[in-house]
């Protein structure tokens, strides 16, 4: 070349421009795809996209490596005869046949007992297909990854005020003026998250990390506030103990909007500590009833809520009649965390006691003192007209760093508590809702609740998933023990609302509690990174009776690439990339809404599939239509839907609902929306309009929407929500009051097993409290002292990306993170090969010293390790001589004790995976070692697959010039 | 005259690595393309990026910082790798200050990436030229774009806008103002290198509580105590003294 020409006439060949949905994460921004002669040229962020506004991070600027990376599986493939699962070899089969062999499997099963098909997938935002599939097949064992991801953000936060981080809402940045952020990960919620944070530094907001390690958005805080893992809810408890002591919390939020002054029973009997209410609604239903009472400070004397000039006490006790004490809510809280001091959390928490006052006195000086007015008229739900809408600018994010322990759920009621007294829900500067939230408390979608609920041939009456609201809502034999494989809805994990995916495996192995016939996974990894135990389940997937068929008959995988889990099926499916395929982020799932409004995408081909991939999508509508599952045939038996593009678009939940996947363009001409006939052209209209759906609801919708009269109306009017009754924040939880009542034996709800009393009893408590983590309790500490954890790096999501040439140049092998004290103490220098062991097993890795650690915690990066040879990378690759898994070290169940021989390593009452509660020891490794320890056979390319390029490669999208 | 440039804004660069690959996938495909991977999928992978970032901690626990810092050509002025190439290859534009490489006189001798002392050029082995951060002058110069996106791949893609692009030599750009007003310095100024672009630094956001902010008479807890009813029972000053 001689010069640059700095025309347009410097691309050469054929271009074109197609915008769709990026899917490198879970964040789902907008992005527009430039192809040359029909190749990926350049991906970027879609401007008028109201997610990322044309900004596009790492991993979505790598597509182009994804897309054409070897590691991809091109056609179906079969288990050869006489191999082992995890050998990896196959023979390619044709899609008929391997429709063939599900469709004769499935219709047995569903034939006999449809509860012998598992169905469990890694991504949790295509389940509304996913999870109405189930529902069809009749089977009650599906769900999504949400056990083992972050089940106690949501079920914590909506159990609470009805909403949740990430999908479901989040801070509002852009008036905050206080910034929390606790135990996040980088991808949750990636790019808007990263706008926000810059534009909220920007304008002079403060910032402060909590978080045992310093990396990512805490590189760029105001202040680090270096914590020990798993001990957040003690900080937080002792947060609230501090605000409740100097009177910093919002009385006038508190009394309206929450149950904070509403009079709790204490009256011994079967409604000790539940509320005391004045009369039995006339109609029952997923809301609260207005039927609670205040204790009114101006005539002393127990009123109705929300009663007219009343104004009620937060504090006291009293006495309704001589055999009934009563005390509101909020005093029980106060009792609650009257110990939790901020001395006693420095204890617990590593964090200095002058450090957790004085964050406590800028949440709560700067609720108080910085209060943003907005000039909207609102009415509330008690008819309360309000000049404006006013806020506290304090705003809090969290992820998984609190959910992944066994305590997550307490931490993050108390969170959602702290969040509550500062006033900052659903107003300017705290936290906003998106729609389709905020849901009642808990939302109504209920599972069966016996094993009447599942029937051959029929589909579920109900959902695979729900939300209980009281012991009767379990779904559980008459002797209380589980229905599904996963054991979720049972007592050992009550309110599991996203299932427990990581006991699948351990659980239909064993047969506890019973065996399945089919286990089919959709992109989850569960033969590596997606799994607790990873040697051994992989093991157990390989099992086999003394018969010698395998002790889980036959496992069928979907993926696009050649994950660890590939290896160990029977079946392979090949999916397309998301660049290849129709997708719908839908208000029956996890839409991409903002805080404004309802907002719904889609994704559109930008390029044809590859070899013989199929979408998923496709895979379930043609098996629903072979199977004659009712939502996916016509009356006679005949398919109802030609693809997955036509049964979104036709797709109503009920005929003439008008409800379907997609709310935009909705009605024969793309008049309406949410609700509407179908409409022909509606995929057209959403490829014209940057393949989104954006509804911004009027001003005075947009605020305070569990108690906003117009808003509720109007999610009502539009099908979003059944009741337009007010959501008053669960500040106190009947719902867990309920399961406790329940396991003292004081009521005639269903009750728990002999064995589960004690346990359900203690960690069913209305109001949060702090214990140990369940794993840390049965640990020996002197000789596990450090706690072990990931972190998710930005430039990687999950196990997705090791194939990817450009990605993996920068996350190609993993080191354990420390702080120089424990090389010191162990006698080994950074970078030195070290064994780190817990009580479930070791792994050699090696180590990095680092200050921006709290010096009881180590850490690596998540999911870098690999098995050799898998994702289609050289035996020699980094990833499986140097990276290692963490997940060898942690286990998917717990120590037998006094409760169970096989309770899993979760929370108590969602079954939320317990990632971070493992407790290690480092020492150094033998001289000479320089692999990671363990190590698995290598897998080879399997059929289909592209050669890896060996020496190098030079990309350079269509033809040459 | 125009002198392009980067402004990097350490104060909200959160180390996504989003500039790294926006800029190696435009590129690669681009007139400054390809950039090559070697061993794409085997042992220590490397390739050709013309930006990197460097994360680095200062100071001790728990006083510790932790920085993501993201380099490329610093399109110096007075660029020491311009006179020391022996073909010429190595020039800076008179016209906007960029600096580039032409591949046609290149022989890959590599005295440029010895002069510079930043480390910022990336020898391709394959083609045997040494390769480097062009500010994407195949986009910003490109009318069939909009003029919005006439920006560097890596401007366009960052997600905290760390990354301004602009004039330095206009004092009304952006860029200027930034340098101008936020403290925006140049690496190694000794070298008299006088690099195009500039950094921010970190600053810092504090809230200052005094105690009495703590103390107020709307203090809701203040609604919750008794307040004093009738007479008091015990001696006052009523019944010892009639002054």
């Amino acid at each position: 070349m001689t010069a640059y020409i700095p025309e347009s006439q410097s691309e050469t060949g054929v271009t074109e421009v197609k915008n769709t949905t990026c899917y490198m994460c879970a964040c789902r921004c907008g992005i527009r795809v430039t192809l040359r002669d029909g190749e990926v040229r350049f991906i970027q962020g879609n401007p008028q996209h109201p997610l990322n506004k044309g900004v596009i991070c790492a991993k979505g600027a790598s597509g182009i490596m994804k897309q054409y990376s070897p590691a991809r599986l091109t056609r179906p493939l079969l288990r050869k005869p006489g191999s082992e699962r995890g050998d990896a070899e196959f023979e390619p089969i044709s899609w008929d046949q391997a429709f063939n062999i599900l469709e004769e499997r499935l219709y047995r099963i569903r034939d006999t007992d449809p509860k012998q098909f598992a169905l469990f997938t890694g991504r949790d935002q295509m389940q509304a297909l996913t999870g109405m599939f189930a529902k069809q097949f009749g089977t009650p064992n599906y769900a999504a990854h949400g056990g083992f991801c972050s089940v106690n953000m949501a079920a914590g936060m909506i159990y609470t005020f009805g909403g949740s981080f990430w999908e479901f809402g989040g801070p509002d940045l852009e008036r905050a003026r206080l910034f929390i952020m606790i135990g996040t990960a980088e991808d949750h919620h990636s790019n808007p998250l990263k706008i926000a944070i810059s534009q909220f530094k920007r304008d002079g907001g403060r910032f402060i990390s909590i978080n045992p390690v310093r990396t990512g958005y805490s590189a760029i805080a105001d202040e680090w506030v270096p914590i020990k893992p798993g001990t957040d809810g003690a900080l937080l408890l002792a947060l609230i103990n501090e605000l409740i002591k100097q009177g910093l919390y919002d009385r006038e939020f508190l009394i309206q909007y929450t149950n904070a002054a509403e009079l709790v029973n204490l009256r011994e009997g079967n409604e000790y500590g539940m509320f005391v209410r004045t009369e039995v609604p006339e109609e029952e239903g997923c809301f609260d009833p207005q039927n609670k009472l205040w204790w009114d400070r101006i005539t002393n004397r127990a009123v109705l809520t929300h009663n007219k000039g009343a104004d009620p006490r937060l504090m006291g006790e009293f006495e309704l009649d001589a055999d009934t004490p009563v005390k509101p809510a909020f005093q029980l809280l106060a009792e609650r965390v009257k110990d939790y001091t901020p001395e006693w959390a420095a204890h617990v928490t590593g964090v200095p006691t002058e450090t957790i006052r004085r964050i406590a006195h800028e949440m709560g000086v700067v609720a108080r003192d910085q209060k943003i007015e907005l000039p909207i008229p609102w009415t509330d739900v008690w008819d309360n007209e309000h000049e404006t809408i006013t806020g506290n600018p304090v705003a809090f994010h969290a992820m998984r760093g609190l959910a992944a322990h066994s305590n997550g759920f307490h931490s993050i009621r108390a969170l959602s508590l702290l969040m509550t007294l500062l006033g900052t829900i659903d107003r300017p500067g705290g936290f906003r809702h998106k729609a389709p939230f905020p849901r009642p408390i808990p939302p109504c979608a209920k599972t069966g609740t016996g094993p009447e609920s599942v029937r051959p041939n029929t589909p579920l009456g109900d959902l695979p998933l729900g939300w209980p609201a009281e012991p009767d809502d379990l779904f559980v034999d008459d002797d209380g023990e589980p229905v599904r494989i996963d054991k979720a809805f049972s007592w050992e994990y009550p309110l599991s609302v996203h299932g427990l995916m990581h006991n699948v495996i351990t659980n239909a192995w064993r047969g506890d509690p019973y065996r399945i016939d089919t286990l089919m996974i959709f992109m989850a990894n569960m033969a590596w990174n997606s799994t607790m135990n990873t040697e051994r389940v992989r093991e157990m997937l390989n099992d086999k009776n003394e018969d010698g068929e395998y002790k889980i008959p036959f496992i069928a995988v979907c993926d696009a690439f050649q994950s660890e889990m590939v290896a160990f099926a029977d079946l392979v499916l090949p999916d397309t990339t998301y660049l290849e395929r129709h997708d719908v982020m839908s208000m029956l799932d996890r839409p991409i809404s903002e805080y404004d409004g309802p907002v719904d995408s889609v994704r559109i081909p930008v390029v044809p599939p590859t070899g013989e991939c199929k979408p998923f999508q496709e895979v379930l509508i043609e098996l629903g239509s072979r199977l004659k599952l009712p939502a996916f045939v016509s009356k006679d038996g005949s398919r109802k839907y030609r693809d997955y593009p036509d049964f979104i678009v036709n797709y109503e939940t009920e005929p003439g609902s008008g409800i379907g996947f997609l709310a935009g363009w909705r009605g024969k001409g793309g008049e309406k929306f949410m609700r509407g006939e179908p409409n022909p052209n509606q995929w057209q209209m959403y490829e014209k309009n940057n393949c989104v759906y954006h509804y911004p609801l009027p001003k005075s919708y947009q605020y305070m929407r569990n108690w906003n009269k117009g808003y509720l109306e109007w999610a009502q009017r539009h099908r979003l929500i059944r009741f337009a009754e007010p959501i008053n924040v669960h500040l106190y939880s009947e719902v867990l009051q309920q399961f406790r009542l329940a396991a003292q034996g004081k009521t005639e709800y269903r009750q728990p097993p002999e064995r589960l009393r004690k346990r359900i009893a203690t960690y069913f408590d209305p109001l949060p409290f702090y214990f140990d983590p369940l794993e840390s309790q049965q640990t020996d500490k002197d000789k596990y002292p450090l706690k072990a954890i990931t972190q998710r790096p930005m430039a990687m999501y999950h196990s997705w990306d090791s194939q990817n040439a450009w990605l993996r140049q920068i996350h190609a092998h993993n080191y354990l993170y420390m702080s120089p004290e424990v090389g010191t103490k162990g006698g080994f220098d950074d970078g030195d090969w070290v064994w780190v062991e817990s009580m479930w097993g070791r792994v050699r890795c090696m180590c990095r010293f680092s200050e921006a650690v709290e010096p009881g915690t180590v850490w690596t990066w998540n999911a870098i390790g690999k098995a050799s040879g898998a994702w289609n990378l050289e035996a020699a690759a980094n990833e499986s001589c140097k990276g290692f898994l963490l997940n060898h070290l942690i286990s998917e169940e717990l120590p037998p004790g006094t409760d169970g021989d096989h309770l899993s390593n979760s929370d108590p009452v969602t079954g939320q995976a317990a990632w971070y509660d493992v407790h290690v020891r480092v020492y150094k490794a033998e001289a000479g070692a320089q692999k990671t320890h363990p190590q698995f056979k290598t897998v080879h390319p399997l059929p289909g697959m592209k050669a890896t390029p060996k020496s190098w490669l030079a990309f350079f999208a269509g033809r040459r010039r | 005259m125009t002198q392009l440039a980067l402004v990097i804004d350490l104060n909200v660069c959160v180390g996504c690595h989003a500039c790294v690959t926006s800029c190696k996938e435009w590129n690669t495909s681009g007139v400054a393309g390809y950039l090559s991977d070697d061993r794409p999928y085997g042992e220590d992978p490397t390739g050709t990026f013309f930006n990197r970032v460097q994360t680095f901690e200062v100071g001790e626990y728990p006083h510790c910082e932790t920085v993501h810092f993201p380099k490329s050509c610093l399109h110096c002025e007075d660029p020491p790798c311009v006179p020391v190439c022996p073909t010429g290859a190595s020039y800076k534009r008179p016209e906007d200050g960029i600096v580039l490489v032409d591949y046609d006189k290149c022989i890959g001798c590599k005295y440029c990436s010895w002069a510079c002392p930043y480390g910022v050029r990336e020898i391709d082995t394959h083609q045997k030229v040494m390769k480097k951060c062009t500010l994407c002058i195949d986009r910003i110069y490109d009318e069939a774009l909009p003029e919005s996106e006439r920006k560097p791949a890596c401007v366009l893609a960052c997600p905290t806008s760390a990354r301004l692009f602009g004039d330095i030599h206009d004092p009304d750009a952006d860029v200027s103002v930034a340098i101008r007003e936020e403290g925006g310095y140049a690496l190694m100024p000794e070298w008299g290198t006088k690099p195009a672009n500039h950094y921010l630094p970190r600053r810092k956001t504090r809230i200052r509580i005094h105690e009495d902010e703590l103390v107020r008479a709307d203090n809701p807890l203040k609604k919750e105590h008794e307040r004093p009813v009738g007479p008091v029972r015990e001696q006052t000053l009523d019944d010892v003294t009639s002054w």
